[in-house]
């Protein structure tokens, strides 16, 4: 539904696919190997917590974005969202501070441990929390390879390439090679928990430019956004 | 008499009279307590006296029992057709415009499936909770099953209720019983009852015992022979259905139950470490259970919120577990509020108590507390039981699980090191389980304590001396309790872990080393056990799983059980491993 709905507006390929997950599928339960984020044919009932993430590449342009709600009331589900809040601000501040990715990621993993979660992006390809977003060619054809696209891989595989030169990488990870201060250019951040069957997250783009001004050096693109209105409603 | 402050009438019913006692205020809704054999309503005095505050409680004497009449000729008096006359009779007397709320035993039971399953009292029932004392009808299609199809589990289910029905065929036998029970059986039954079934004395049974029971034989043969015979098959109960299972009834199994959700689609099952008797060794645990079910069917809900598993077993029941703010303590928390158990968080680090606590009452926990206690203050812990006990009630599961790291040679730790590292894991066992233990012990209705002792209780080390003689006592501790306290009903349990994935790392001690070095060999084991990966998740399953079982030692993890098995058999290996320097 939703790929046609943006084909129809100009949008010719994708960095992923659309993923939608629900209920207990949101919190990754029993996933041990990424190809198991794929739709299944579960329905979503009354009460089920779910996460939709797509990332269309419109003119070039990629945007990576998720969203977590649920159908009808969830008081646990807005609990992990109401605590996502710390994370997004967490992690703005520690870009602005140029803490290398690496630590920023057990920052953010210790908050989660503390608020009682799991950290759930680990389950993601690489064990990532964010990874860059870049320009993409436009062709005609453009094969998915386990949804993700074939066109938004070849801009990151040449982005490692050269960010393996020089000792940086488009993966924001826990390992080694994201132990070095955060790269200007545009961040998809998706930090992502997950408690007893239940998970929740957004994901954004983050904008970092190689400004000396703290403000400017980073800030999240969008701030209208229904999970940050809600903080702020809730205020 | 037992029923203290009681209104007394008399129903007036096919040919009998029925003493029927009220307590409670008679605008709340109706819950009527249905006796059992050989036994008459005092049975339930206790039950009784824990609901009156809530509900507007009936109890009566079944007809030939207590001080109700018995029918003339006996004789085919005594049908389940009659029996449901004198329900419906006691029912319209006392609740003229509200459907009753039934709770059976044994034979109050058999006699309120009856109730609960047949036309005419459609509208009159609100709910029914059962407790041993199954359908005739429903048993008698499980025999049929059994005998038409048998496989060898089926044969062995039917050969073993066939076992521990020994006692209805003997009543089955003319005169002979009423004979026992006029005779040496009704001046023994106190004494066996107490014996066998630890049922506390008092002013029960009540002296009608010999005739309640004489008469109460043709219980069975009015309707035994014949309702197994030719069952009914439209014995569909029309009511939501509390079923709560002793474990340890020596008269029925609990694969009587298995299919029962056929008959009683609305069904909540409860289970409980107990035997037969229990309006008398439970009465806290059944009051609870009551409540909680009239309460939400009053409501026009059938199902609770807690879906974990043995939700059946904790659903309710208060569950106090210490060190509760991280790791093993807190998943331990989250599993019993899964489960439905009311959770009080313990930890000397009040925020995260309190997360601990906010996050248990999310997913199932009727009721959850955070309270901040260092488990080696022995004051704060003594005025923590106190209050405790005032306001939330006795402890059901006590779960003895802060405790801290050290690590670091002998000759390196300090006798400050030792104190601190026996403060807490060992004094704060003792304290949690002298205090805690000694009012479930007072209360006289079972509980359960769990130690979180470690694998390093039995596996010696260079490298943890301090901290592995402190969980060797909390091994040795929990065991000595154990055969302390298995007499009434309260089991011991020492959970021995392996290398778990929580912040004990990160929080240890490690002696010897400067602050430096300190933080090192911290990040260093937490990065390790972080590769070991094992979620402290698993450990609170096991715990669940121990209280259930009643386990005394239980390992968690293949290092610790396989230890274990070491520490048997072949213990030289085990020293020799002991004294090799650690990879930190
Ligand atoms: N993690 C392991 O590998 C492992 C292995 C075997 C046994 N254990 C035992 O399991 C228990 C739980 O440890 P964990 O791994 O979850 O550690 P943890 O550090 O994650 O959690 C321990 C909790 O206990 C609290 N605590 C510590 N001292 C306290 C005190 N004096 N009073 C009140 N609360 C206190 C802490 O604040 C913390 O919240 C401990 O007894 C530990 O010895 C742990």
């Amino acid at each position: 539904m939703q790929r046609e709905w943006l084909r129809e507006r100009g949008v010719r390929d994708w960095f992923h696919l659309p993923f939608a997950w629900f209920g207990d599928r949101t919190a990754f339960v029993d996933f041990r190997i990424p190809l198991q984020f794929f739709p299944t044919n579960r329905r979503l009932e009354a009460g089920m917590p779910f996460i939709l993430d797509m990332a269309p590449v419109y003119k070039g342009f990629t945007a990576d974005i998720g969203y977590s709600g649920s159908l009808g009331p969830n008081p646990l589900q807005d609990r992990l969202l109401a605590d996502l809040e710390a994370h997004r601000e967490l992690i703005l501040r520690e870009v602005r501070e140029r803490r290398p990715l690496r630590e920023i990621y057990q920052d953010v993993d210790r908050l989660m441990v503390r608020q009682g979660y799991a950290n759930r992006h680990r389950a993601y390809p690489f064990g990532v929390i964010a990874h860059k977003v870049d320009r993409v060619k436009e062709r005609r054809w453009s094969p998915h390879l386990f949804g993700f696209g074939t066109q938004s891989l070849k801009g990151l595989a040449s982005d490692a390439v050269h960010g393996h030169r020089d000792g940086w990488s488009p993966l924001w990870s826990p390992y080694r090679f994201s132990d070095h201060p955060p790269r200007p250019g545009l961040w998809a951040v998706e930090p992502h928990l997950g408690f007893r069957g239940t998970g929740a997250k957004f994901e954004e783009i983050l904008v970092v430019t190689d400004s000396e001004d703290p403000e400017q050096s980073a800030f999240w693109l969008d701030d209208d956004l229904p999970h940050v209105r809600r903080w702020a409603e809730d205020k | 008499m037992t029923l203290e402050g009681a209104r007394e009438r008399w129903v007036r019913t096919g040919g009998v009279e029925l003493c029927v006692a009220e307590l409670g205020d008679p605008a709340q809704p109706t819950v009527m307590l249905v006796h059992g054999y050989p036994d008459s309503k005092e049975v339930w005095s206790e039950v009784a006296a824990r609901l009156a505050g809530h509900f507007h409680v009936v109890l009566y004497d079944v007809r030939g029992h207590g001080r109700s009449s018995a029918p003339q000729p006996l004789r085919g008096g005594f049908t389940l057709e009659k029996l449901t006359d004198d329900f419906l009779a006691v029912a319209d007397a006392v609740s003229p415009d509200r459907p009753v709320h039934l709770v059976g035993h044994d034979w109050g039971s058999v006699q309120a499936w009856e109730f609960t399953t047949v036309k005419r009292t459609e509208g009159r029932i609100a709910s029914f909770t059962s407790m041993s004392g199954p359908s005739l009808d429903h048993f008698g299609h499980w025999i049929k099953k059994r005998v038409s199809r048998p496989t060898p589990r089926r044969v062995g289910q039917l050969l073993g209720q066939g076992a521990k029905s020994w006692y209805v065929y003997l009543l089955h036998t003319p005169v002979l019983p009423e004979l026992a029970w006029r005779g040496p059986l009704g001046k023994q039954w106190p004494k066996i009852l107490r014996r066998l079934e630890k049922v506390p004395g008092g002013d029960y049974p009540t002296p009608s015992l010999p005739t309640d029971a004489a008469h109460g034989a043709w219980l069975y043969r009015d309707n035994v022979r014949a309702r197994l015979r030719r069952p009914r098959a439209d014995a569909y109960a029309h009511a939501p259905v509390q079923l709560i299972t002793p474990l340890g009834d020596v008269f029925l199994s609990e694969k009587l139950y298995d299919e029962l959700e056929l008959w009683a689609p609305q069904l909540t099952r409860r289970t409980l470490p107990a035997k037969h008797w229990v309006p008398r060794t439970r009465p806290d645990q059944l009051a609870a259970w009551i409540t909680e079910f009239v309460t939400t069917t009053e409501g026009g809900r059938t199902t609770s919120a807690a879906t974990g598993p043995y939700a059946d077993r904790f659903g309710g029941q208060l569950v106090l577990v210490t060190g509760a703010g991280s790791g093993i303590g807190r998943a331990t928390a989250f599993a019993f509020a899964e489960a439905g158990a009311r959770v009080v968080a313990v930890d000397r680090d009040a925020e995260s108590a309190a997360r601990t606590a906010e996050l248990s009452r999310l997913i199932g926990a009727p009721q959850a507390w955070a309270e901040t206690v260092d488990v080696s203050d022995e004051q704060a812990m003594e005025k923590l039981a106190e209050k405790v006990a005032a306001e939330y009630g006795v402890v059901d599961v006590l779960v003895n699980n802060a405790g801290i790291g050290l690590s670091g040679s002998f000759l390196d730790t300090t006798s400050e090191d030792w104190r601190n590292v026996l403060d807490v894991n060992l004094w704060g066992v003792i304290h949690g389980c002298r205090l805690f233990g000694k009012q479930m012990a007072e209360r006289g209705q079972g509980g359960h304590i769990v130690n979180t002792a470690s694998a390093a209780a039995y596996l010696p080390s260079r490298t943890l001396p301090a901290y592995s003689t402190s969980k060797a006592a909390v091994l040795m501790l929990s065991e000595c309790l154990r055969a302390e306290l298995a007499g009434q009903g309260i089991g011991v349990t020492a959970i021995c872990p392996g290398f778990i994935n929580t912040n004990i790392t990160s929080t240890a001690r490690f002696t010897g080393v400067d602050a430096v070095e300190e933080k090192r060999r911290q990040k260093k084991s937490a990065r390790l056990y972080g590769l070991r990966n094992y979620p402290p998740e698993k450990v609170a399953e096991a715990v669940l799983r121990a209280v259930v079982r009643n386990q005394a030692v239980v390992p968690v993890t293949a290092e610790a059980r396989g230890g274990r098995l070491m520490s048997r058999f072949t213990p030289r290996a085990l020293r020799a491993i002991a004294r090799m320097e650690p990879p930190l």
